[in-house]
């Protein structure tokens, strides 16, 4: 048996983790990677366990991503979807967390639309909290699975210069890719407008640009990032025309990185917005799809690895 | 129409006058095809020239206005482009920035590249578009200041209108920093100018006009300041106007911030007593102001705070301006008034002859990145031959521009200009 490192209670964020606890769930990982393409893809190391998805935003890939992850390790899987519109935040949420309580959920799986409220309701509930994403706060098992993707690619992490595009501001993929990354010994640029870009951002630890092709420059990783329509109509950016023809990747810019770099996005994609469709499609430079496989593996993984410190085990 | 351009021309027996390298000396100019060839006093005439004798005029780079109103697309019944140019070359302007505040606003690509092509038939001053920071000038959303800059637009402004809405402006000042682009405000608070008509004070409370208090300006300056220094943003404030507004920009010059600010001749050669009994041509926006303020804009010329003087030309025709003060519209014209009403400066004892020209000339051009306002060789042969002495008395009836409404009709005046060259050719020559 290899040493067990991660020790936590919840998988909140990636800012606290240590590099063995990273690497931990990385390795377990690669493991359900090659048991997912198998035949028999279940086991019972959940068995007799309750894993909720409680989802305050829509979404398909994450919560199924959390739910098959779930099933595969024989949990008893529930799909809480709540419309954010109808939540009295706060006071709601801590009511909920009661109610969770009352019928023993195991594992908790929670997308929130504002920053620190996942972390909120890991402190009023019994069982471990998975952050399925907390408004632009952070999203610690997309940063998994991007950084097993390229570590499978690459084979290793530190080393790498990988460029994170586009609207930075609002991005929790980008904030637990940058924690991550950081932490293990990749280099991180940011490439964006500034209208994208938090305050002081280059206080997290990169390098800021705000132009495509020096940002991309000897690149081996470009993660795009996506740009909502909202935001594309004068308030941040002019116009989707704009946005694509200075920050938008296509072959053009994309043939200022390396060679072999990669090409990620979080999903779901805006095609000739942030990301050329031609170029999203080609499996010669875009791992999308496999990010989505990774992804599940990534949550088995995390499931397992919190199941173990949970009451009874 | 084809512009022939002389091949080989020598103005000789000139007083060179070059602000950007300090020149004045008596010498010869040689103009080879659209460009400078050479300049000095040491140059001899080439053979094969068509010599021009200055007979010791000023020849020196043709001026540069950093702001203009062109009324086309649009308005064409108060100025077309046309129309603009002759009165520009008329006053020894060759090179003039616009407003977007036509009709349709410029703040798309097809519009930049309408008015850059109407302008280049005409074949007189060049003309270069300032775009619309925000869409429709509405100060709500941010217009492609990425395209429109390839596109050719020099820097981004909602023209007469101040971009009010601070995090708008931040969100402008952000995006155009991410270019490198300039932003250039119209310093005033909108909320606190609304319904106003001339400078508050002493004379509008007697006349019983509504005010603009100045301190309007500074507020704007000083909340913009702080924008700049949150958005690292490169920042001009047109026509600064009063002592307070100047005060703010000191400062923040001082402290290492990106920002530098024009004015125009009313602010430094009119006071509010030129409204006098409801004159509407001396209706200007921002409005003209007390004597300390306007003492305070020649200080602030002398010290070289201010970098530029534009003309601020703002043509209105007289449905537009016969009315009674109140409804009468904002703006005069100033295109064929801005050399002589800015020699003002050096006659009264201010400012050198080149100190003047500078903020004419390389003053306004460097600022925006213009390729022009000085003698150089290979540089475009875009020059104005004046007499810097010459008296004579302003006329508005008697400008090329279609409006003739002028704070400055009447006014007795030094400086004429009598030749201007555009690329090698001359397109304006006074012969009376």
């Amino acid at each position: 048996m290899t040493k067990e490192y991660f020790s936590h209670k919840h998988l909140l964020g990636i800012q606290g983790l240590h590099p063995p606890e990273i690497q931990e769930i990385l390795d377990l990982s690669d493991r359900y990677v090659e048991q997912n393409r198998g035949g028999d893809k279940k086991q019972s190391s959940l068995r007799g366990r309750t894993v909720i998805n409680l989802f305050y935003e829509s979404s398909t890939r994450t919560r199924t991503s959390f739910e098959l992850a779930g099933k595969r390790l024989g949990a008893d899987v529930i799909n809480m979807q709540v419309s954010a519109s109808s939540v009295n935040k706060g006071e709601t949420l801590i009511d909920t967390a009661m109610t969770l309580n009352a019928m023993h959920a195991d594992i908790l799986c929670v997308r929130h639309p504002d920053s620190g409220a996942v972390k909120l309701l890991s402190q009023k509930v019994n069982c471990a909290v998975i952050n399925g994403g907390d408004g632009s706060h952070e999203h610690p098992t997309q940063a998994l699975l991007d950084a097993l993707t390229i570590r499978r690619r690459k084979g290793r992490l530190g080393g790498l210069t990988v460029a994170i595009c586009g609207d930075v501001l609002h991005s929790r993929v980008a904030r637990s890719n940058i924690y991550l990354l950081n932490t293990m010994g990749a280099r991180v640029r940011l490439v964006a407008p500034r209208t994208l870009l938090p305050a002081q951002a280059q206080r997290l630890g990169v390098e800021v640009f705000h132009d495509m092709r020096e940002g991309l420059a000897d690149c081996d990783v470009v993660m795009m990032l996506r740009v909502q329509n909202e935001r594309m109509k004068g308030s941040f950016i002019p116009s989707i025309r704009e946005y694509f023809r200075f920050f938008g990747l296509d072959y053009e810019k994309l043939a200022c990185a390396k060679p072999d770099a990669m090409v990620m996005h979080p999903g779901p994609m805006n095609r000739g917005v942030e990301i050329d469709s031609d170029l999203a499609d080609d499996v010669e430079r875009s791992v999308i799809r496999e990010q989505v496989e990774m992804g599940v593996a990534v949550r088995m993984a995390c499931f397992d690895i919190l199941a173990r410190n949970l009451a009874g085990a | 129409m084809p512009h022939s351009t002389p091949a080989r021309v020598a103005y000789v027996n000139a007083r060179l006058l070059d602000p950007a390298s300090g020149m004045d000396a008596k010498g010869v100019l040689v103009t080879e095809g659209e460009v400078i060839a050479e300049f000095g006093p040491d140059v001899s005439i080439p053979e094969g020239a068509t010599v021009i004798d200055c007979a010791g005029q000023c020849l020196a780079p043709g001026l540069v206005d950093m702001r203009v109103q062109l009324r086309e697309p649009g308005e064409e019944h108060k100025e077309t482009l046309k129309s603009a140019a002759e009165a520009a070359v008329a006053g020894g302007v060759t090179s003039m920035v616009c407003l977007p505040n036509t009709h349709p606003v410029i703040d798309d690509v097809a519009t930049v590249e309408f008015v850059a092509r109407r302008a280049r038939k005409n074949g007189l001053a060049k003309v270069y578009p300032y775009a619309a920071a925000t869409k429709g000038l509405k100060g709500e959303e941010l217009a492609e200041m990425g395209m429109l800059a390839e596109a050719g637009a020099l820097a981004f402004t909602d023209g007469c209108k101040a971009i009010g809405d601070a995090k708008t402006m931040r969100r402008a000042l952000s995006y155009a920093a991410t270019f490198g682009l300039l932003v250039v405000q119209h310093p005033e608070d909108p909320s606190l100018a609304r319904d106003g008509l001339m400078n508050e004070g002493e004379i509008a409370t007697r006349m019983g006009l509504a005010g603009i208090p100045s301190c309007a300006e500074a507020m704007m300056l000083e909340r913009d300041m702080h924008l700049v220094a949150l958005t690292g943003a490169r920042y001009h404030a047109g026509h600064v106007s009063t002592a307070e507004g100047l005060n703010v920009l000191r400062k923040a010059k001082a402290r290492g911030l990106n920002v530098t600010c024009d004015t125009a001749p009313p602010y430094f050669a009119l006071n509010e007593l030129a409204v006098g009994d409801y004159r509407s041509f001396a209706k200007l926006s921002p409005p003209l102001r007390s004597e300390a303020d306007r003492q305070a804009v020649v200080a602030a010329l002398k010290e070289g705070l201010i970098t530029a003087i534009a003309s601020d030309h703002a043509p209105q025709d007289q449905d537009s301006k016969r009315l009674p003060f109140a409804v009468a519209a904002f703006g005069g014209v100033g295109l064929e008034t801005l050399l002589p009403v800015s020699l003002e400066l050096y006659h009264n004892g201010h400012l050198s002859l080149l100190e003047v020209l500078r903020l004419v000339t390389c003053g306004p051009a460097d600022l925006l990145g213009l390729k022009a306002g000085r003698l150089a060789k290979g540089a475009p042969a875009d020059l104005v031959m004046f007499d810097p002495e010459r008296g004579w008395q302003i006329k508005a009836e008697k400008f090329r521009s279609k409006s003739k409404n002028s704070p400055f009709d009447g006014r007795p005046v030094q400086g004429l200009v009598l030749r201007t060259v555009i690329d090698g050719r001359t397109v304006f020559e006074r012969h009376d």
